[in-house]
């Protein structure tokens, strides 16, 4: 095999649905490092945010990247909402309880989607479309906005999180809460913060998933997994750690196809999350263990 | 005739309850006594399932086994199977908090899902393992239903007394110390993370057990045969409903829930078919919403968990770290 055979088959892919995975795995990084729980409904809130492009396509008959904005907005005042209705009464209980409630959020949302949308799979647009080539990689343009799309989105939120009062009142709260609060930083407005940002991007990664492969009420559920092991590779709660973890996770599942039955690509990620916390569970990127 | 078939249903409605009891009790063990969050309990019950199932079946041509042997020792052997895959998962995940845990047993139920698909020489594929044979199946139908009954609610029992037994054990006491104040168990010199392993091994076994007892049910075992989410999902809402930390409130969420659950779906049943997938949908929409409500206004289930000794202050498990 030659590299370009490399590259073009599984390298290319891999950066694609790395992406994607770094997408969901951001908004993971930032609910685990400030909220500090893991956010089991996390996929199926990406699923939400695919539909909802879905239904602006099909409904106004406009581009999917026209959609993609108001699966965004939509998703992130979802995801505020479920915050308010379901998750912040539980804030001065054990965590674990939070935990448990969001794997019956995911459920929750899982039937919204099949309800509404229906079980079977679903497109944004009809038709093949044929890679272009740039220098003997070929590179379709849907994966050229993805990982564009990726990386966007996350240096616009690494420029908030560093430069803005509030994206440092976020920084604060997920380095020393106690210490972020004394200083008179409004927890509910970090809070609802993060729940715009996480369920915004949730959106996204759904959306791409979406666009570069075919919606299904299941989608969300199987890239929890894959999000998870890219939040703890590179670090839990470092931003720029989640999209290295996402990118590694994604290539090593399309890489691991020469080496491994292509059933088992699924159980990479897993290999992934075991063997890191295992010999470094503070991820590449020193982050946090809970 | 009519009266048949309800004594039917609620023998068949029974058993299930019995062996969605035992699953509760088991899952009770791991986050009742322990703390520990097992969000992969429909993969514990596909190996204990499976492996019995291989063990007594007579040998078939195309997959590993079957062995032919009793069904007790398939019992035994689906409980050392379950077993066996929690340990690994438990040793890496239990020194963390137990979100680690929730997220690892998610994976470990997909990797098995992945498995029972994938492997068919292990559990034949798609088809799944027919012909399992079931105690005392031989007689007619509804003598067989009882007797099954009979035994599922013995094995219940049993597991009962053991787990209660347990509980009240200077064990019990300390792990659910170890659940309520870590740093002060350790302080008094218990080994936390073997204790929250044993905890999370005596739990999937009984998870192993109740696969078990559920293909022998059947006759048979299919990848089909249990939706992963919805399955862990009801055994949640089962024990959190019936009372977390009360095996009594185990096994009577799971007879609530059950109930709930199986006569939902009669009703969703006669509706005409364009509905009738729309319906299911929402019974699953429901549920969730069920264990917020709970969460939210009767955490501490139907039956709370008995208080013991100092009832002053029970403030549990402030884990903020």
């Amino acid at each position: 095999m030659d590299l370009f055979e490399l590259l073009n088959f599984y390298i290319v892919p891999g950066v694609v649905l790395g992406s994607i995975y770094a997408l969901g795995a951001v908004g993971i990084t930032l609910i685990f490092g400030i909220l500090r729980y893991a956010h089991l409904a996390h996929g199926d809130l990406a699923t939400l945010g695919a539909f909802l492009a879905l239904a602006v396509v099909t409904g106004f008959g406009v581009s999917p990247y026209a959609a993609l904005p108001v699966a965004i907005l939509g998703t992130a005042a979802v995801a505020v909402g479920i915050d308010k209705v379901f998750y912040e009464h539980l804030r001065e209980r054990p965590k674990i309880v939070t935990v448990m409630a969001s794997l019956g959020i995911a459920l929750m949302i899982r039937a919204v989607v099949q309800v509404v949308w229906g079980v079977d799979t679903q497109t944004y647009t009809r038709g093949i479309v044929r890679p272009e080539d740039y220098f003997g990689i070929r590179v379709r343009d849907r994966e050229l906005y993805t990982i564009l799309a990726m990386v966007v989105l996350v240096g616009v939120l690494q420029l908030f999180l560093t430069r803005s009062k509030w994206g440092k009142a976020m920084r604060a709260m997920s380095d020393n809460p106690n210490l972020a609060l004394l200083s008179g930083i409004d927890n509910k407005k970090v809070v609802m913060l993060t729940w715009v940002i996480a369920g915004g991007l949730c959106a996204a990664s759904g959306f791409f998933l979406g666009i570069n492969t075919e919606l299904k009420a299941m989608m969300g559920w199987h890239m929890l997994l894959p999000m998870f092991a890219a939040a703890i590779l590179g670090g839990v709660g470092r931003v720029e750690g989640a999209v290295l973890g996402g990118l590694i996770v994604g290539v090593a599942e399309e890489v691991s196809v020469l080496f491994i039955p292509s059933e088992y690509k699924a159980a990479m990620a897993f290999a992934i999350l075991l063997f890191m916390l295992l010999v470094r569970p503070t991820g590449l990127l020193k982050g946090k263990v809970l | 005739m009519e009266l048949l078939g309800l004594v039917n249903y609620a023998l068949f409605m029974a058993i299930f309850i019995c062996i969605y009891a035992l699953l509760a009790l088991g899952l009770n063990i791991q986050w009742g006594f322990a703390g520990l969050f097992n969000a992969g309990i429909a993969g514990f019950f596909a190996v204990g399932a499976y492996t019995s199932a291989i063990i007594s079946t007579p040998p078939a041509d195309g997959r590993i086994g079957g062995f032919d042997l009793h069904f007790v020792v398939g019992w035994i052997a689906a409980m050392l199977a379950a077993a066996l895959v929690a340990w690994p998962i438990g040793k890496i995940c239990l020194r963390f908090r137990s979100d680690y845990l929730a997220i690892a047993t998610i994976g470990i139920a997909e990797i098995i899902r992945l498995v029972i698909k994938s492997e068919p020489a292990l559990t034949n594929g798609a088809r799944g393992i027919s012909s399992i044979p079931r105690p005392a199946g031989d007689l007619a139908y509804m003598e067989s239903q009882i007797a099954y009954l009979v035994i599922v609610l013995a094995v219940l029992i049993a597991v009962y007394f053991l787990v209660e037994r347990q509980f009240n054990a200077p064990w019990g006491r300390m792990m659910r110390a170890i659940r309520d104040n870590e740093d002060a168990a350790k302080a008094m010199g218990k080994n936390v993370e073997f204790r929250r392993l044993e905890a999370f091994i005596f739990g999937a076994a009984l998870m192993g057990l109740g696969g078990a007892l559920f293909a022998h049910f059947n006759r048979s075992i299919t990848p089909e045969a249990i939706d992963p989410m919805v399955a862990t999902f009801l055994i949640w809402i089962m024990l959190i409903l019936g009372g977390s930390g009360n095996n009594r409130g185990a096994i009577l969420g799971a007879a609530v829930v059950w109930i709930i659950w199986s006569v939902s779906e009669i009703a969703t049943d006669r509706l005409p078919t364009e509905y009738a997938v729309q319906a299911k949908y929402i019974r699953l929409f429901l549920i969730g919403l069920m264990l917020q409500l709970v969460l939210r206004f009767r955490p501490e289930g139907l039956l709370p968990e008995p208080l013991r000794g100092d009832q002053r202050v029970t403030k549990s498990g402030t884990d903020q770290s």
